[in-house]
């Protein structure tokens, strides 16, 4: 009992912060139809970013409450300033040009971002524990689990609460849904389609960023942080389907309890079981598990 | 086969490099044989590209080319050049026929995401087995050959040029051929060719069987020259990320530019990481950008313009 529940938890905790991730780099995918490598860039970011406030914060003798606020800081800045400097001075020009061809200029963007890292933040490694230490742990069904993992938790239901209002119950949502649907139609209605592009990948930045930084507390933040969870994340959205909100968080789900599992009980194949699942979905269903229905266009 | 420009450069170049080699310092032949090494793979990589296929998960047969290397070497002593590159290329080309029956259903993204699947279920393996030397890797005895070991590199150099330089004018035949020359078509319009008569699915195949056997020789060839093997360096998603960057950077146009484009790479590496060691990906990065906004055909492009030279096909 211990073990399963240890395993749900850690599973549902793995989940969620793919889940933020990997939401950020599916909404980007369904509205402009680019699959952005350079979004593990942007959780590096993230993470770099709050973990060095937090100690810096730390240092200067200000409370550790304050990490919380840091961290929310970190993702806006930069999901705003990363995610705009690259739509705007690079992605805005190759939007009329082959879709792989935008895949390969963001894995360029991915090694720029991932030596400025190296460059701002140096290679040693940051330790953000303040927040973590700050909630202390609690006991749930005999064992003990630290407050902070089961927060994570929390945000990714906000997110994706957050994600569905927006997308189903604000002007905003149908005017992207009327560009995933059929981008030429929206802008023969007047939708200013170059700013949605921007307002989308500032706003797919941002996730990206905060699932990094929310979990920098957790972890120690070294150099090649982004390298894994990019394609962790492309395995997330390729079993839920891509440029789904719902997919992205039954993917998240699938990858991060069976991921769980595997670290527990058979820890040889962690990384195996996610790829072969990854595989797997794209050979029987190549459009994922829950992919939006496509209109077909004639 | 040979008697067209491309083969008789081919054949001269090759000839004169190996003749150079002889009186050029290590670092140099070094530089060669990783670059030419690599060559191979990318020359896999640029048919599928002609056809508008991009894998990002060659690392997969560049990979599996290196570990049959290294198993052959621990297991069974297995040390001649020969027997070595063949067990690369053919456990990569087996893997590669075998995996091309699904690969050749797949277009765009789709493709590019199941090699990187694929290729990152192997890497997930070596990673986590021990025997398979984990995130570690294996140490690769020295080559012989024909049961000579040599005293210096030189020989291994030799060997692997020539292995490109055969390589190339095998691909340069292959794309002249009516199936190779399918290549652009199925690219610019799928239902025609098959209109045509030709199977594409067929026709995909084979090239992805053909990029894999190469990438596999290139694994074999790369492991061989290094003396080592490890999955983060042969196998993992970046590596395959890399030889989708040269093959960018080589451009599309000729088989002589993996060649090129691979020493470039070489070079613009070794250059990047001695004067900015914190930020050669950087340098690499913005090389790439710069490439597929301002030059899309590639380096091969610039030469062309450069010999002001028609078509010589």
């Amino acid at each position: 009992m211990d073990t399963f529940l240890t395993i749900l938890l850690d599973g549902l905790q793995f989940s969620s912060y793919l889940f933020i991730v990997s939401a950020g780099l599916t909404i980007i995918f369904g509205v402009m139809k680019i699959l952005n490598v350079a979004h593990g860039s942007f959780y590096a970011w993230g993470a770099y970013t709050a973990a060095f406030f937090i100690g810096k914060f730390s240092d200067m003798g200000m409370p550790d409450a304050l990490g919380f606020l840091i961290i929310i800081a970190a993702a806006v800045v930069v999901g705003v300033v990363l995610g705009f400097i690259i739509e705007q001075g690079i992605l805005k020009y190759m939007y009329q040009r082959d879709e792989v061809l935008i895949v390969l200029a963001t894995f360029g963007l991915f090694l720029v971002l991932e030596d400025i890292i190296l460059i701002a933040f140096g290679t040693d490694p940051y330790f953000a524990y303040q927040p973590m230490a700050l909630l202390a742990a609690v006991e749930i069904g005999g064992i003990t689990r630290d407050v902070y993992g089961l927060t994570l938790i929390g945000v990714a239901t906000l997110v994706a609460i957050g994600c569905w209002w927006l997308l189903n119950k604000t002007k905003w949502g149908t005017i992207l849904k009327a560009v995933i649907f059929d981008r030429e139609m929206g802008i023969s209605m007047g939708i200013n389609v170059p700013l949605v592009y921007t307002l989308t990948f500032i706003g797919g930045a941002i996730l990206g960023g905060l699932g990094g930084a929310y979990i920098a507390p957790t972890i120690s933040v070294a150099p090649g942080l982004g390298t894994e969870v990019i394609v962790l994340s492309f395995a997330v959205v390729v079993v839920g389907g891509m440029g789904s909100i719902v997919g992205a968080a039954i993917g998240s789900l699938i990858i991060g309890l069976l991921r769980a599992v595997a670290v527990h009980e058979l820890p040889q194949v962690e990384l195996f079981v996610v790829f072969a699942v990854m595989a797997v979905v794209l050979v029987f269903r190549p459009e994922g598990l829950f992919a939006p229905a496509k209109p077909r266009k004639i | 086969m040979f008697n067209d420009k491309t083969s008789k450069f081919l054949l001269v170049a090759g000839l004169l490099l190996i003749l150079g080699g002889a009186f050029a310092p290590n670092w140099i032949v070094n530089q060669f044989m990783f670059g030419f090494s690599r060559a191979l793979a990318i020359l896999g990589l640029m048919v599928l590209w002609r056809t508008g296929l991009v894998s990002f998960g060659h690392a997969f047969y560049f990979g599996l080319g290196a570990y049959a290397v290294a198993i052959l070497d621990i297991k069974l002593g297995v040390t001649d050049v020969f027997l070595r590159l063949i067990a690369g290329a053919l456990v990569a080309g087996t893997a590669g026929f075998l995996v091309g029956f699904i690969m050749r259903n797949y277009r765009d993204i789709f493709f590019a995401m199941l090699n990187t699947a694929i290729s990152m279920v192997l890497f997930g393996i070596v990673v986590k087995t021990e025997a398979l030397g984990s995130t570690d890797g294996f140490a690769i005895s020295m080559s012989t050959i024909l049961g000579v070991s040599p005293e210096t590199k030189y020989p291994l150099f030799v060997i692997i040029t020539l292995v490109g330089m055969v390589s190339a004018i095998l691909v340069n035949y292959y794309l002249k051929t009516t199936f190779g020359k399918l290549t652009t078509a199925i690219r610019d319009n799928e239902i025609r060719v098959e209109y045509l008569g030709f199977s594409v699915a067929h026709a995909i195949h084979l090239k992805y069987s053909i990029s894999a056997i190469l990438a596999g020789g290139a694994g074999a060839l790369m492991a061989m020259s290094l003396g080592q093997v490890d999955p983060e360096s042969m196998i993992n998603w970046t590596v395959s990320g890399e030889l989708v960057f040269i093959t960018i950077l080589s451009g599309p146009g000729n088989v002589i530019a993996p060649f090129i484009g691979s020493l470039v790479f070489e070079v613009l590496r070794t250059y990047a990481f001695e004067l900015a060691p914190q930020a050669w990906q950087l340098i690499m990065g913005a090389t790439f950008l710069t490439i597929i906004f301002f030059i899309p055909g590639g380096i091969w492009s610039v030469l062309e313009k450069i010999g002001g030279k028609k078509n010589d096909k």
